[in-house]
């Protein structure tokens, strides 16, 4: 007889299953993805072979501009206004619960601390790093950043700090110099340096302990 | 196509005769190039993402005494002192700075790897002290790159010392002198 007869089976693959695996993961990635905020201060930051990531939450941020102004600025919005009504109880610098109510939106405060109040209520538009004047950091007899770290470590008191400080490449180490000053009257002598990841040079001791299978420590 | 010829459905059962054949819709939607759409933008989200994930680097501070009793002593000969300067110019010395500036020498950023790697070869491990002096002339850059050159050459012990007033002056004659007649780094 001839050949039996091969059932003739459809060829036809649903493809539904697979098609929402796809939008699936592209949701995923999608909302996954933190843009990366629009910069009021642009810093480009240098190079280090650190590869410990910056750790985002409770961070106290220091952030010094190419022209040497200072910002400090705070991860959580609760903490700004702790923060400022510190500053303010401690340094009467008169300033009204809506004015300390606003630092909650503001991302980062530039202005002496006299001019706090205006700066408060400046247009957000206006708010942009190189029209401000930034925190007063010149030397040792006018250095506000001590005030903001004094505050910081009293509000902070007990819970986990993350002082950070982010400079320009072409920060003068003067400008440096004082923050840490400011950090170092404080007892904080504890802080980071945010760089950019670079990779660690071949035939460096430290490639080498890498290499040895050595877990490196973070520092 | 998810599927490989074959054409329509294959017939169905025959209706009686006189009645028309209604015409069977398939409701199957043809999926793949839904899926193709979907995996094209996901290679494409991936792709544009950069992971720019900005990276800490840990310093520690030591406390400030006033006591010099209390600070901590560096060995004479496993003392090598880093000076930075502007435009990235590097100065150093082993040891003690002799009154004549002998030892007072001149490098920059790409030789004082190899700088640190020899005083660290002669010296002993738990002896070896790098002081780092950043004047004023120097750069945040110049700083995170001296710090990060501690790192990189595994150097245990750092510190980081304000400069000296002679040691500036040296370092102001040095520069605004011609820099060619600055003492030539020893052989690497």
């Amino acid at each position: 007889m001839g050949r039996p007869k091969i059932a003739r089976k459809s060829t036809w693959v649903d493809m539904t299953a697979f098609c929402d695996v796809a939008f699936l993961l592209l949701s995923f990635f999608i909302l996954t993805t933190k843009f990366k905020p629009a910069e009021a201060i642009p810093v480009i930051t240098p190079n280090s072979v650190s590869s410990k990531a910056a750790e985002t939450e409770d961070q106290c941020l220091v952030t010094i501009s190419k022209e040497g102004k200072v910002f400090v600025s705070f991860s959580e919005e609760n903490r700004r206004m702790e923060v400022l009504e510190d500053l303010n109880s401690r340094l009467n610098l008169q300033l009204t619960p809506a004015d300390i109510k606003k630092a909650a939106k503001i991302d980062f405060f530039g202005a002496p601390l006299n001019q706090m109040k205006s700066f408060l209520n400046m247009d957000p538009e206006q708010r942009k790093g190189e029209r401000l004047p930034g925190v007063p950091c010149v030397d040792s007899t006018n250095n506000e950043v001590t005030q903001w770290i004094t505050s910081t470590t009293t509000v902070f008191l007990g819970s986990k700090l993350n002082l950070m400080v982010k400079g320009d490449n072409d920060v003068p180490y003067t400008v440096f110099k004082n923050v840490i000053d400011a950090f170092k009257k404080n007892d904080q002598m504890k802080f980071q340096v945010i760089t950019n990841q670079e990779s660690i040079p071949i035939n460096s001791p430290l490639a080498e302990r890498q290499r040895a299978g050595e877990k490196l420590s973070a520092d | 196509m998810a599927d490989l010829g074959e054409g329509g459905g294959g017939g169905g059962h025959k209706k009686g005769p006189g009645v028309k054949k209604g015409k069977k819709l398939s409701t199957r939607v043809d999926l793949t190039p839904m899926v193709d759409l979907g995996f094209l933008l996901i290679t494409f989200f991936i792709f544009t993402t950069t992971m720019s994930t900005p990276t800490a680097m840990k310093l520690l501070l030591p406390k400030d005494t006033e006591k010099p009793e209390e600070q901590n002593k560096a060995k004479e000969s496993g003392a090598l002192t880093i000076m930075l300067s502007k435009d990235r110019n590097v100065f150093y010395y082993e040891g003690v700075l002799k009154p004549d500036g002998s030892n007072f020498k001149s490098s920059n950023f790409k030789e004082l790897r190899d700088v640190i790697l020899n005083k660290k070869k002669t010296t002993d491990a738990k002896d070896l002290v790098i002081v780092i002096k950043p004047t004023k002339g120097c750069k945040f850059r110049d700083v995170v790159d001296a710090l990060d050159e501690m790192t990189i050459n595994d150097v245990r012990r750092y510190a980081m010392v304000d400069i000296s007033d002679s040691e500036q002056q040296l370092i102001d004659e040095t520069e605004g002198n011609s820099p060619a007649s600055t003492p030539a780094p020893p052989a690497q």
